[in-house]
């Protein structure tokens, strides 16, 4: 076999690397409006499908045309508060990263909103939720009927939370369950849903039944709930009355 | 002067042959089972991992291939790695770009290409020691292999378990479902890809003499 010098090895080895992180750091850059696009895509999906639009994409040919017109038409308004319900005049409420806000001491958090207007003109409002979930990060949009306090729609999803179990949140089976349902409740306490185990009572205006198998899930939803929704309280008392 | 070999003769083509049949990386040598098992629910994340697996095998082969002569056999290892491991971030990259949902699906196991040891096994057994167009056949072939078996076990574990075939739903316009047939569950979970894998390798021994083992 053919010998080769340590100073040979060196220098292949240095040359190789190089190569490769150029080659790599090259093609993320080319490819990065691409994915940034995808992101904002399936964002905008989530927001559109809180409210019922855009649930059943299989008709649609050009997704994300679809997506962004939908958007357009429905999603009218945005803005961004704080935890006493005060404007963030110069924050994008679609640029805020909730992940990193929930991170912030409460106060100093941007909390995004969502308005969607039905035909009607009464006005939605859809918000935004992220939490840990059992193997990964789970998120979701919830939106609230005028009364700031009864579900309009809510969706959530998982990046890896385990099929048949966890997974569940994301079916709309399990989501509908929280259609109608209430955060405050009639003293005007601020309640959130709790995620019962062995079934809720269908006539508890707060709460819905967990994922069998999938306890740790079901409670990272509800903690989600709280945390994230909790942050908007003030707001919310604010705008009911 | 030697005579040049023809780009398809036989010994090329067998290359290509060989393993999908006779010396397949899953039912025979029993390689790259994990993955196999993971990402074979649904046809379509199956069919777009077997078609990275060959990208992704196919170049590294020929790039290891090209560089034979020139690499330490002290670091070859890492060599390798190095070009699988470029590769597998080259396709993950294109897959978030363009195939979004897909990408989603597979989600780790993109990534988890590097560490199939098929391509490794491939690399040194054969493109350190052969030409390029050999080393890129070989590749084709082995991947094709592997790719071949994920489509199969993915095909039946789709159909039976959730009566779609690329989510189109065969068996509720065929109207079975009206006859009282249920989707078997079972069929979605991880076993159930094994018990699958391992009927193919028992009907595939049974038809080919030159598998079956000696006492």
């Amino acid at each position: 076999m053919k010998r080769f010098s340590n100073t040979y090895i060196f220098i292949f080895s240095t040359v190789m690397v190089m190569l490769v992180a150029t080659l790599l750091s090259f093609v993320a850059e080319q490819l990065k409006p691409f994915q940034e696009k995808n992101v904002e895509i399936e964002k905008k999906l989530d927001i559109l499908r809180s409210v019922g639009i855009a649930r059943d994409l299989d008709e649609v040919k050009d997704k994300d045309t679809f997506v962004e017109e939908a958007y357009e038409v429905n999603i009218t308004k945005s803005f961004t508060i704080d935890a006493s319900g005060a404007l963030k005049e110069d924050v994008d409420a679609f640029r805020v990263n909730l992940k990193a806000e929930l991170a912030r001491a409460p106060e100093e958090r941007s909390l995004p909103v969502f308005i969607f207007v039905e035909e009607d003109g009464t006005e939605i409002y859809i918000l935004p939720l992220q939490g840990k979930g059992l193997w990964g990060p789970i998120w979701g949009y919830i939106s609230l009927q005028e009364d700031m306090s009864t579900i309009y729609g809510a969706i959530f999803a998982h990046a890896k939370e385990t099929p048949g179990l966890g997974a569940e949140i994301n079916t709309e089976w399990y989501q509908s369950q929280y259609l109608g349902k209430k955060i405050f409740d009639d003293a005007g306490k601020f309640t959130s849903i709790r995620v019962v185990k062995g079934g809720a009572d269908p006539a508890d205006p707060h709460a819905v039944d967990a994922i069998s198998g999938g306890t740790i899930t079901s409670v990272a939803l509800q903690e989600m709930m709280e945390e994230c929704l909790g942050n908007y309280e003030t707001f919310f008392k604010n705008k009911s009355n | 002067m030697k005579e040049r070999e023809p780009l398809f003769s036989t010994k090329n083509l067998n290359l290509l042959r060989d393993p999908l049949n006779d010396s397949n990386p899953i039912t025979v040598q029993v390689l790259g089972i994990c993955s196999a098992l993971a990402v074979t629910v649904k046809l379509k994340p199956s069919v777009v991992l077997a078609i990275s697996v060959v990208a992704v095998m196919a170049v590294s082969n020929v790039v290891i291939s090209l560089l034979r002569k020139s690499i330490p056999p002290r670091i070859r290892i890492i060599v390798q790695l190095t070009v699988i491991a470029t590769m597998v971030i080259l396709v993950d990259e294109i897959l978030q770009a363009f195939a979004y949902d897909v990408s989603k699906q597979l989600s780790v196991f993109v990534g988890l290409i590097i560490t199939n040891c098929i391509i490794m096994g491939r690399l040194e057994a054969f493109a350190l020691a052969n030409k390029p167009w050999p080393a890129f056949l070989d590749g084709v072939g082995n991947a094709a292999g592997y790719g071949l078996i994920l489509i199969i076990v993915a095909f039946f574990r789709e159909l039976l378990g959730s009566g779609t075939i690329w989510d189109y739903p065969l068996f509720e316009k065929l109207g079975i479902f009206t006859t009282g047939y249920v989707n078997n569950g079972l069929m979605i979970l991880p076993p159930m890809a094994l018990i699958t894998v391992g009927i193919i390798i028992w009907i595939q021994r049974a038809r080919n003499r030159k598998l079956i083992e000696e006492k």
